[in-house]
C-alpha cells in the first residue's frame, strides 16, 4: 500500500495541519509516512501545500511529480495539481470559489461543499476537518481511531476539549460523501 | 516529527551541555523546540539565543575550550557570518557541532532548500587549513543520529564537525526514534576526559592556555603539520556512504543528503524500465568517498551528480574517477527543488543511450 497524496489550498485553510494529523494518524497505524511542505513567507491568504506519503514501506523521495489524490481548496491549486493526479487517480475539491471545473476524465472527480458544510457546524474553523472527513470518506487512508490518536497527538493539550468537534467535522466531512 | 526538531530532541538527550545560536528560516525550530523543552531543568543544559551568529559561535568556541558539549546552528547566510569561529575552533583543536540547514544562496537569497555550501563545508570556510568532518544527513531519522556522531566524533578527535542539512530535511516530518537520553557529563568527568580542556588548573598539572595565535612560522607549521596528520587519519578512518541498486549497474548517480531521496526514486523508476543505474550517497562529504567511487568507476558507463547547486560535489567525483568515464551534473538553483521525473529526465539527457 502506498498512497501519494497532495492537500492544497490557501494559507489559513488548515492545509498543513490536515495533513499533519492525517500524517500522525497514518504513524499511529504503524505506516512509514512523510509529510513535507512547500513553505514560504507563512501569510494568511497565500498558497500553501503539503505532500504526505502514506505506506507500508520505507519512502525514498519526500518530494514528488504526480500524486495518487489531489485535494484542492482553491482555483489556484486546481490549475497547478490536476493535470499532475496520475491516470485513475483521485481528484477532491471544494467548489467554493472555483469559477473553472476540473477537465480531466481518466481521474475519479468528486466535488464536496465542505465550506457549506462547516459553516452550517456553526464554526469555520473545522473546516480542514471536514475536508479531511470527505477524504477518508472516499479512501480509508487510517482507521477513526488512529485519527483520534492523531489527533491527540498533533493538537496542544489545551486544545484536548475540542477533539470531539473535530471529530463531528469529520463525521460531517464522511457525510457528505457517502 | 521534523527534522529541525529531532535535532533538538537529540541533542538533549545526547547530554549536550550548551545551544548558542540565533533564528533564521529554515532551520528556527530547533531554537523554538530546546526553548518550549526547557532542558536547563531537567538536564541543566543551557539554551541561549545571542545576539548574533558571529556572538553564538564565539560562546560555542568557549564551551568547547571548557570541554563541554556545546553547538550551533543557522542557515546558510549565518553561516557565513560563523566561518571566523569555525577557523578559531579548528585551529584550537577544540571539539563542537556546527549545523547548516541550507536555503538558497548566494546573498541573503531565498528561504528554500539548497546544497549550494558544499564547497563552504568541505574546503574551509574561513581562513587557514582546516577540515570538517561534514555529515549530510537525508532523513529525519539522521538528523537526530547524526547530532550523536557529530559530537562523538567531534570529541574522539578533537576537531568540529558540521551537519550540512538543508530546508527538506529540516521541514520534513517523518518518523524518527530517538536514542535513549544519557547523562550529561559531570565536571569531573570531563576533566578526568578532556585533560587539555580549560577546567580550572589543579597543582598537579601546568595551566592549559587556549590560543591559536603563534608568532613564530616554524612553531605554526609544526601545529599545521599536526592537523594535517589528524586529516590523514580522519580520512582513512571515517569515510562514510551509502549505495542503492550498485550490484549491477552500468551507471552511476552520485547525490547527497535530501536530492539523494530524491534520485532513489528515480532509480526505481528507471530500474522499471529495464535501466541499470545505481545510486551512491556519501554520508560524509569530508572525509569523501573517494576510493569507493574510484572503484566504481571502473566498471560505469558513466556518472552523473544530482545536487541543488551548480556544481560543486562533482569536482570531488571528477577527481576522484581521475576523469576517465563521462561524468555530469544536473542540478536547481536559488530555492527549486528538482522533482523525481526531472532528475530522471536529466539523466536520459546525458545519457540517451541507456533508454534503448
Amino acid at each position: 500500500m502506498k498512497e501519494e497524496i497532495i492537500i492544497a489550498g490557501f494559507g489559513g485553510q488548515g492545509v498543513l495541519s490536515m495533513g499533519k494529523i492525517l500524517a500522525y494518524a497514518a504513524l499511529m497505524n504503524d505506516l512509514e509516512v512523510t509529510w513535507m511542505p512547500a513553505y514560504g513567507p507563512e501569510q494568511r491568504g497565500g498558497t500553501a501545500n503539503v505532500t504526505v506519503i502514506l505506506s507500508d514501506s520505507p519512502i525514498s523521495s519526500p518530494v514528488l511529480d504526480s500524486y495518487d489524490i489531489a485535494v484542492v481548496l482553491n482555483q489556484q491549486s486546481l490549475d497547478k495539481f490536476e493535470d499532475k493526479i496520475k491516470p485513475g487517480g483521485m481528484l477532491i475539491y471544494d467548489s467554493y470559489g472555483i469559477h473553472r471545473s476540473p477537465h480531466r476524465k481518466d481521474i475519479k472527480v468528486h466535488e464536496i461543499k465542505a465550506m457549506d458544510a462547516s459553516l452550517e457546524m456553526g464554526n469555520a474553523k473545522t473546516y480542514n476537518m471536514v475536508v479531511l472527513g470527505a477524504l477518508l470518506g472516499l479512501r480509508e487512508l487510517v482507521p477513526m481511531d488512529a485519527v483520534i490518536r492523531g489527533l491527540k497527538k498533533t493538537l496542544p493539550e489545551r486544545h484536548h476539549h475540542l477533539i470531539p468537534l473535530n471529530c463531528d467535522a469529520i463525521s460531517k466531512g464522511k457525510s457528505l460523501v457517502g | 516529527m521534523k527534522g529541525n526538531e529531532a535535532i533538538a530532541h537529540a541533542a538533549i538527550r545526547y547530554g549536550a551541555d550548551g545551544y548558542f545560536g540565533y533564528p533564521i528560516t529554515p532551520q528556527s525550530e530547533i531554537l523554538e523546540t530546546l526553548e518550549e523543552l526547557m532542558p536547563w531543568e531537567s538536564t541543566g543544559m543551557v539554551v541561549l539565543q545571542a545576539e548574533s551568529e558571529i556572538a553564538a559561535i564565539n560562546m560555542v568556541y568557549g564551551g568547547a575550550a571548557c570541554g563541554k558539549a556545546v553547538f550551533t546552528s543557522s542557515s546558510s547566510p549565518g553561516v557565513s557570518l560563523k566561518q571566523e569561529g569555525v577557523s578559531y575552533i579548528a585551529a584550537g583543536e577544540l571539539p563542537a557541532l556546527i549545523i547548516n540547514v541550507m536555503r538558497g544562496g548566494p546573498g541573503l537569497g531565498t528561504i528554500q532548500p539548497s546544497q549550494a555550501d558544499y564547497f563552504q563545508a568541505t574546503k574551509g570556510g574561513g581562513h587557514g587549513d582546516y577540515k570538517l568532518i561534514t555529515l549530510a544527513p537525508s532523513s529525519v531519522q539522521e538528523m537526530a543520529d547524526f547530532v550523536w556522531l557529530g559530537f562523538d566524533l567531534a570529541f574522539k578527535y578533537r576537531t568540529p564537525s558540521i551537519m550540512l542539512a538543508d530546508g527538506i530535511v529540516g521541514q520534513m516530518m517523518e518518523k524518527v526514534v530517538l536514542p535513549a537520553p544519557r547523562q550529561r557529563r559531570t565536571a569531573e568527568q570531563i576533566a578526568e576526559q578532556c585533560p587539555w580542556a580549560v577546567t580550572g588548573k589543579p597543582s598537579t598539572r601546568k595551566r592549559n592556555i587556549m590560543t591559536t595565535l603563534e608568532l613564530e612560522p616554524a612553531a605554526m607549521e609544526v601545529i599545521n603539520n599536526r592537523l594535517q596528520e589528524k586529516y590523514r587519519i580522519i580520512e582513512e578512518n571515517e569515510v562514510r556512504f551509502q549505495t542503492y541498486d550498485i550490484e549491477d549497474a552500468e551507471y552511476l548517480i552520485v547525490a547527497f543528503g535530501s536530492i539523494a531521496r530524491i534520485c532513489q526514486k528515480m532509480v526505481e523508476e528507471a530500474r522499471s524500465k529495464g535501466v541499470k543505474v545505481g545510486l551512491l550517497r556519501p554520508i560524509t562529504l569530508w572525509p569523501f568517498p573517494t576510493a569507493e567511487i574510484e572503484r566504481l568507476s571502473a566498471r560505469m558507463k558513466g556518472i552523473i551528480v544530482m545536487e541543488i547547486n551548480a556544481g560543486q560535489m562533482i569536482e570531488d567525483v571528477r577527481l576522484a574517477c581521475h576523469d576517465n568515464i563521462p561524468v555530469y551534473h544536473y542540478g536547481r538553483l536559488g530555492g527549486i527543488v528538482p522533482n523525481p521525473q526531472e532528475v530522471l529526465d536529466a539523466f536520459f539527457n546525458h545519457f540517451p543511450e541507456a533508454n534503448s
